[in-house]
């Protein structure tokens, strides 16, 4: 099936199309465990290499789909054995290793709920997500151990801690080894009978106000991120994709993992930080043929210029897209001179779970556009006031969906108040601005709320304000976006200072550096200006409107509303 | 080791590596491909660099490559210490 025959069907529901060719309502298990590792073998795939993967300091492994198949079984069967049961929340913290990859199909397999955590968090931003989940185990690699251990002091439900790379470590009360390459396999596993409604993945994702949400989704999601990846990442069956999002954020699992095994596809993971050469290394040995990146990344690049590029042989590729922040349009002509492709962008967030509004391949791509709703989406722009579609192109609105795909959240774990608040006459509200213009493309605006986008992720400024707090030089806080030419926007401090204390650059590196390591590298204000006081409503509120609109060299807007609320 | 190398080496250690982490560090360790200090995490290491040499790096010379080992930032430290003396 090819991307126009789903735009032809638009109207039946692209959606029924992708649950016949998943063969749903046929009998075949729902279960996206399954659907990742056994209906691959069962469509004749077993032998089909599945992941290829490179660590940092250069390793390789290599894993078929009946690898994967098996492999998920064990872990299945070997958490089962340990006491875990169907619903219960798992956590995944950890670096891109190929356990990662593999435990995620396991807890699928064993019913339970996939919690998937950035492995660059520090203590307090896994604290938090772990409590609020009230996750039953963690998967996670020695290395990352001190951090667990000091959030489980905290944390009488956590019951287990799963070592995978324990290798004779001593490890302590309730924490156990497993290593994938000792433990027998496991070549039949009972797989939950998941229904499209039973809780897959709980993914977290921040606000504005109070702390990260958890975006439940449901294992029908893969009906959304089957057919956006077989479509829009224009994905086919001798593929080599690389996706070089983290499975910490849900671009690294919906299309990090589900969208391209449920299509059967080989992807390439590469477990090292950025460097150019690395990356285009990488492309070229693989040869990587679609790749899924973002704007920050691209913006790298392009800061180390052509060179680089032309050192290596980049002509596998023959797909590019780019998620995560808007695309500017000189990262799309530059990959369309340098690589000679066009980065196609592509639309979506935590709480859609598949690509909403896109450039399909093929499309007549205006670059700076997000181009338009996926078939099976209906998007529109409203007016912030009446919740009705502003009709006139060109107008900034709400950008908002109907609510009802596949891979829609359920809602927030246990915070239903912070769910309803995300619908209005029958819309559910991204939190986006954006125009549509008269071609029906869809341009973005900015966010409608204070949440920073920092090199394509979401941090909150309350729990960059709340670990200020902690500091204890730190009487009163703030936490903006600031402008920046790579990333985007980066985390802003505005502080007031203890009486005992005075502002100093030293204080401003060890106020950085504990920001780090009490939240993650991402939420480290890269600034921190240290101020008399701060913007503040009558009522007390501070106002970071008034600070953001400072840094942007925007218009502060009505000054009169810092009386209300 | 010179003095150079062993502050940065210190500072890598004490702030970006877990204790209890008992991976090897050494001044040609791989920083920002190896996993240990990130694009964003840079930034304070530039910071502290910057503070601690008084120096300005520029943002041309603040690159993932340069700031790849110890090693590679001693250099580039070395290398804009003689421009400004
Ligand atoms: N292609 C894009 N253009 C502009 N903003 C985007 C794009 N993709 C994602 N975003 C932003 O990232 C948010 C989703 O972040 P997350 O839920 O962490 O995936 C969206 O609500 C947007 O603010």
């Amino acid at each position: 099936m090819s991307g126009t025959s789903v735009a032809e069907t638009a109207e039946v529901s692209a959606w029924r199309v992708a649950e016949r060719e998943l063969g749903w309502g046929q009998g075949q298990p729902y279960n996206i465990g399954w659907n990742l590792t056994d209906r691959n073998c069962r469509l004749g795939l077993a032998r089909k290499t599945a992941l290829l993967w490179e660590g940092s300091d250069g390793r390789e492994r290599t894993y078929t789909f009946d690898d994967l198949r098996v492999l998920s079984n064990t872990v299945a069967a070997w958490l089962q054995g340990h006491g875990l049961a169907p619903g219960e929340r798992v956590c995944l913290f950890l670096d891109r290793v190929p356990e990662l990859y593999i435990a995620f199909a396991g807890i699928l397999k064993l019913g339970a709920v996939a919690q998937p955590l950035f492995s660059a968090f520090g203590d307090e931003s896994l604290g938090v997500r772990l409590a609020n989940a009230g996750t039953a185990a963690v998967l996670t690699q020695k290395k990352h151990l001190p951090k667990v251990r000091r959030a489980r002091a905290q944390l009488p439900g956590l019951r287990l801690v799963v070592v995978v790379d324990a290798d004779g470590a001593s490890l302590g009360p309730g924490e156990v080894a497993l290593s994938l390459d000792a433990e027998p396999r496991v070549d039949d596993f009972p797989v939950f009978p998941a229904t499209p409604e039973t809780p897959s993945l709980l993914h977290y994702t921040s606000g504005t106000t109070g702390q990260p949400k958890g975006a439940q989704h449901v294992h029908g999601s893969l009906v959304s991120q089957y057919l956006t990846a077989k479509v829009v990442l224009d994905l086919r069956p001798d593929d080599v994709y690389w996706c070089n999002a983290d499975p910490g954020w849900v671009t690294g699992t919906s299309y990090g993992i589900i969208g391209p095994w449920s299509n059967g596809i080989t992807q390439a993971v590469l477990d090292a930080g950025f460097s150019a050469e690395r990356w285009y290394s990488f492309i070229e040995k693989r040869r990587v043929t679609v790749w899924y990146s973002a704007p920050t990344a691209i913006r790298l690049l392009m800061k180390e210029g052509r060179a680089p590029v032309e050192r290596h042989d980049l002509s596998s590729l023959r797909h590019l897209a780019s998620v995560g922040e808007p695309l500017n349009a000189e990262a799309v002509h530059w990959s369309r001179e340098a690589i000679g492709l066009p980065f196609h962008d592509t639309y979506w967030q935590t709480e859609t779970g598949c690509i909403v509004v896109t450039n399909l391949p093929g499309m007549p791509i205006k670059a700076g556009s997000m181009g338009k709703p996926f078939p099976g989406i209906t998007a529109a722009v409203l007016d912030p006031r009446t919740h009705e579609p502003v009709g006139a192109p060109g107008r900034v609105g709400l950008l908002a969906l109907k609510p009802g795909w596949p891979s829609m959240i359920r809602g927030y774990w246990q915070n239903p108040e912070g769910y309803a608040k995300k619908f209005a006459n029958g819309w559910y509200l991204t939190g986006d601005r954006a125009t549509v213009d008269p071609d029906g493309y869809f341009w973005f605006v900015g966010r409608d709320d204070d949440v920073i986008n920092t090199g394509g992720h979401l941090v909150g400024p309350f729990e960059i304000e709340s670990a200020l707090l902690e500091h204890p030089a730190v009487a009163e806080s703030a936490a903006v976006a600031k402008p920046d030419p790579v990333n985007m926007e980066v985390v802003k401090a505005f502080v007031t200072l203890k009486p005992a204390f005075t502002a100093s650059p030293d204080l401003e590196l060890e106020i950085m550096n504990f920001v780090r390591k009490r939240l993650s590298p991402l939420a480290m204000p890269q600034e921190i200006a240290f101020v008399a006081s701060l913007p503040r409503t009558r009522s007390g509120k501070i106002v970071r409107r008034v600070l953001r609109a400072q840094e942007f060299g925007e218009p502060a807007g009505d000054l009169s509303t810092l009386m209300e609320d | 080791m010179d003095d150079l190398r062993k502050t940065i080496l210190d500072y890598v250690r004490r702030e970006y590596i877990e204790e209890g982490d008992d991976r090897p560090l050494g001044v040609d360790t791989p920083l920002i491909t190896g996993g240990i200090v990130d694009s964003f995490s840079m930034v304070s290491l530039k910071r502290f660099l910057e503070r601690k040499y008084s120096l300005s790096i520029p943002d041309a010379d603040a690159s993932p490559e340069a700031f790849d080992s110890v090693e590679k930032i001693a250099v580039l430290v070395e290398r804009l210490s003689a421009v400004r003396s």
